[in-house]
């Protein structure tokens, strides 16, 4: 049995950020993890040989820029390559792309409609205010707005200046925008159901919800609040795929003398006398620390390396109905050559993005009808990307690897468990949709991996197979999230803290979370912060 | 753009001293008609339309709820009950948002007319030329209609520049040969093809203000003390407040009674350095505004500048200093320049409202 300072369950990104901040200040720190990798769903795997999948996620924009650069990440191997492009294309063959020229942007709309056109920047403004306004809140502790500590005073305070700063109306905005649906936000700019379709995608992936639901507006703005390079709203590849972040981050971790155990699944914390004392994993290893934090979905940390009877039962019903609703899959492909679409001719720059084939909002909708239905959708909705015609690390030369993230997919078939039958019954639903748009697709097909919620909970962890460790509604964001009362990245046991995207600011491959867990501990450990604060623009 | 500064006077006097032209094709334009396409644009707009007669054209701006410009541009009172709206910026969304209850049509033409500004003391001539015959009896802002090869050209008295000038509108299928008879017609005038830069040096000589340069629309600000409402850019004589509804008039109304943020201010500044994007300090050296727009003058040989004052400096006779940052030979220098504020345009010949116009 071995003592630590610290002890973080979990190396996917959010963790081993974690840890690279423990470390640096000193502490003496133990990663475990449950599988022979590292990564969680920031992973790159060679599954055909000589192809490099980003398994799960696959494209890079919230990563905190603040972090990239405090922990060195280029220094460690990491490199982000903003890509361009992007289109949808409709069963017609119409095209509507995405262009980074704002003239050009605008012509493009206008082609479909000529005020949707103009509407463009008045849309733009709005959002980017919105990202404005969030934005330096990505890396500061909520504030718990019913306690009287000096420190959730000055940071309530901190968030009305904020407010002000984009003017009264702006609080109204702010509280419609945060609770109604993408569809009703884009129906205040746009007329073209195309564009409004083209525009929605960003607001349903990785959430239970369909465009009309209330609640989507916000996760598009989840998807804009990044950037690459200060462009925001902008998206990047890790070039060596995803996998790339976390193992510079792990690369940063141990140049800080922090240490990772892999095919070590924690099964238990062990709490003595009300307050944590260390692990015990799957193998039978014990290992003693006074902190443990986890990198789990809250749900899992509570329900499954608790004895709930250590928990107080209000608690253990908060983690039981944590909302976390499986609603997405992937399949990943390897193919031995570029598809071609006919609707894009060739050499088309906008397939250097993501594609999607679209038509309307009431298309979106009917996809999430299925799931609600208890099946995937038989139209689903795809993002698809070709990151191999930007990162040649990828796979071999001429061949390609197609990312496809698919939506919906639900967590139970019916009611009961996914089938091998069923998994390939969704596999080959979003291969004909692809073919359908792309006659030489299917040839070129070497090996896909299919990730269903099934295998995205068991290889990943994810409750459901939820990617965002939780959903991205106002009941479970900010000072929710992921509890009342249990934002500020502390456990309900005293020397237990959480620190993956299932606490604020939430998920992606962001960082943040990890990193404000770390002040967090710091703080109550009295040691100086080594977390940097966010930028500002005034 | 960087230039030798000692040729820039040469440079730039050059083009609009005997006459120029500018292509205007890509300003945004909106026809707007239907029954109630006066009362709509005296909805949109701050001054009184019903006072542009039809064949005047009149200057304007229009704005949000909260009284803040959102573009300014200028309004042609085209034939009875039948309008065009020149704008800067892309206003299709805001006019048809603002149209709701108006039996209005209104439609973006901006590729559907051909627009040349003609600006400059021999510009009278020039059209005159070409055949528009009695062209020097158009007062400013008038606007007629001259008879142009198998079809019709209109011609306004209006321009960018504060000198005498027209611009002419044609259906774009004849743009090419009005072009070339201007320049064949055109040669004993002088005239030449005008640049951007030449026309900023001109609209900043006029004293006319550019959006996005001096001023942020409205619906383009994402923080609430970016744009700008037109009192803060000195156009409060566009405001009219004997009209009962428009939009703004309430936020500009409580403006009015409470005070003004921001005032619009012409500044001569000694020296002879261009002071973009300068700092203005007062005599302690405080922060009191900043310059929008800055130029060497040609006509009035003058450094001139419009600059964004924090209320109350600005005031004529207010000692006021530019912090100017000038470059030579990739050096960097420094230097700390008085200003003056003046009181209309750096340059306003008489020759810009004579009617008849003159030849020259
Ligand atoms: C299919 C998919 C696509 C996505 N696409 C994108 C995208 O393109 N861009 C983006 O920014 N975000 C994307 N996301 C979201 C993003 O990847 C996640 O939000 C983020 O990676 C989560 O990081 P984390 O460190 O908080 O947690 P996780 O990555 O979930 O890490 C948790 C870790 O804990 C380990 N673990 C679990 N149980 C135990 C145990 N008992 N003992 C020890 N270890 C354990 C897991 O193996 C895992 O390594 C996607 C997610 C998925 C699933």
């Amino acid at each position: 049995m071995t003592n630590y300072d610290a002890i973080v369950v979990g190396a996917g990104h959010n963790g081993l950020t974690n840890a690279a901040y423990l470390a640096r200040a000193g502490l003496k720190v133990l990663v475990l993890e449950r599988m022979p990798w590292i990564g969680g769903a920031a992973v790159s795997r060679e599954i055909e040989k000589g192809w490099m999948y980003s398994n799960c996620s696959y494209v890079c924009s919230l990563l905190r820029p603040e972090l990239f650069r405090d922990l060195e990440l280029a220094r460690h191997g990491l490199q982000v390559v903003p890509y361009g492009g992007g289109v949808t294309i409709t069963r017609t063959g119409d095209v509507l792309g995405n262009y980074t020229d704002e003239d050009v942007q605008r012509r493009e709309f206008a082609r479909h409609n000529p005020r949707d056109g103009d509407a463009y920047h008045r849309y733009s403004t709005d959002v980017i205010r919105q990202c404005k306004f969030i934005r330096p809140l990505l890396l500061r502790t909520p504030p718990d707005p019913t306690s009287f500590k000096p420190r959730d005073i000055r940071e309530l305070i901190y968030l009305g200046r904020e407010f002000t700063k984009f003017g009264e109306q702006f609080i109204y905005d702010t509280l419609r925008f945060y609770t109604m649906s993408i569809a009703d936000f884009l129906g205040e700019y746009f007329e073209s159901d195309l564009i409004k379709a083209h525009l929605s995608g960003s607001g349903i992936i990785g959430s239970a919800m369909g465009v009309y639901s209330p609640g989507t507006a916000y996760v598009l703005l989840h998807h804009y609040m990044g950037d690459v390079d200060g462009s925001i709203g902008a998206w990047g590849f890790a070039r060596g795929g995803m996998g790339a972040v976390s193992n510079a981050i792990a690369s940063a971790y141990k140049s800080f003398g922090g240490e990772i155990v892999t095919d070590a699944p924690v099964e238990r914390v062990i709490v003595r006398n009300g307050r944590v004392a260390g692990v015990a994993t799957a193998n039978g290893n014990e290992y003693r620390a006074k902190i443990v934090v986890s990198n789990l979905d809250p749900k899992r940390t509570f329900t499954k390396l608790f004895d709930e009877g250590d928990l107080n039962p209000e608690f253990v019903k908060r983690a039981r109905n944590f909302k976390i609703r499986g609603s997405s899959g992937k399949l990943n492909i390897a193919l031995d050559g570029l598809p071609e679409f006919p609707a894009l001719g060739r050499d088309n720059p906008l397939r250097f993005g993501d594609i999607h084939f679209l038509d309307s909002l009431e298309k979106m909708e009917r996809a999430y009808d299925d799931w609600k239905n208890g099946t995937w959708s038989k139209e689903p909705y795809l993002d698809l990307l070709i990151p191999s015609m930007t990162d040649p690390t990828m796979t071999p030369p001429g061949k390609h690897f197609m990312s496809v993230f698919v939506q919906y997919v639900p967590p139970k078939i019916h009611g009961r468990d996914w089938t091998d039958q069923d998994r390939d019954g969704f596999k080959n639903t979003v291969l004909d949709q692809i073919g359908r748009y792309s006659p030489n697709f299917k040839s070129l097909i070497r090996h896909v991996e299919v990730r269903t919620p099934r295998e995205l909970e068991d290889e990943v962890g994810l409750t459901e197979g939820n990617i965002f460790q939780g959903e991205l509604t106002m009941d479970q964001l900010l000072f929710n999230r992921p509890f009342p009362g249990y934002a500020q990245y502390r456990g309900p046991v005293k020397g237990f803290y959480m620190c993956g995207s299932g606490t604020h600011p939430g998920g992606g491959v962001m960082a943040a979370p990890g990193a404000n867990a770390a002040r967090e501990i710091l703080l109550d450990l009295k040691r100086p912060s080594l977390v940097p604060e966010g930028w500002q623009d005034d | 753009m960087r230039h030798k500064d000692h040729f820039k006077t040469a440079v730039y006097q050059t083009p609009f001293h005997p006459r120029t032209s500018f292509d205007l094709t890509p300003m945004t334009k909106h026809r707007i008609t239907g029954k109630d396409a006066l009362p709509f644009l005296n909805r949109l707009i701050t001054r009184d339309i019903a006072k542009i007669k039809p064949g005047r054209v009149g200057y304007c701006v229009w704005c949000d709820d909260n009284g803040q410009v959102i573009d300014d541009g200028t309004v042609f009172h085209l034939r009875e009950g039948d309008y065009r709206l020149c704008s800067q910026e892309r206003q299709l969304d805001w006019l048809t948002r603002s149209a709701h209850g108006f039996d209005v049509k209104i439609v973006e033409d901006t590729h559907e007319v051909a627009a040349l500004a003609l600006q400059g003391p021999t510009s009278c001539a020039v059209l005159k030329a070409i055949g528009c015959t009695g062209a020097e009896k158009l007062k400013p802002f008038d606007i007629a209609y001259f008879p142009f090869a198998d079809g019709e050209l209109m011609v306004s008295r209006t321009g960018f520049t504060g000198d005498l000038g027209y611009e002419l509108w044609i259906d774009p299928a004849r743009a090419l040969e009005l072009w070339d008879a201007l320049f064949d017609k055109g040669g004993n005038h002088g005239i030449r093809p005008m640049g951007t830069h030449a026309l900023e040096v001109a609209r900043i000589e006029a004293g006319f203000i550019q959006a996005q340069v001096d001023f942020l629309p409205a619906d383009q600000a994402i923080r609430i003390d970016r744009s700008r409402s037109p009192f803060e850019l000195d156009l409060g004589r566009l405001v009219d407040f004997s009209k009962p509804n428009f939009n703004g008039r309430r936020a500009l109304l409580e403006e009015r009674r409470r005070g003004s943020r921001y005032r619009l201010v012409r500044l001569d500044i000694e020296g002879n350095k261009p002071a973009r994007s300068a700092y203005i300090y007062d005599s302690k050296r405080n922060v009191v505004g900043t310059v929008t727009s800055a130029e060497w003058s040609p006509s009035a040989k003058s450094n001139i500048a419009l600059a964004s004052m924090h209320m109350p400096w600005g005031r004529p006779g207010d000692e006021l200093w530019a912090e100017i940052y000038y470059q030579r030979e990739l050096k960097w220098s420094r230097v700390m320049a008085r200003c003056r504020v003046v009181e209309g345009a750096f340059f306003d010949p008489p020759r810009r409202r004579a009617t008849p116009a003159a030849d020259f």
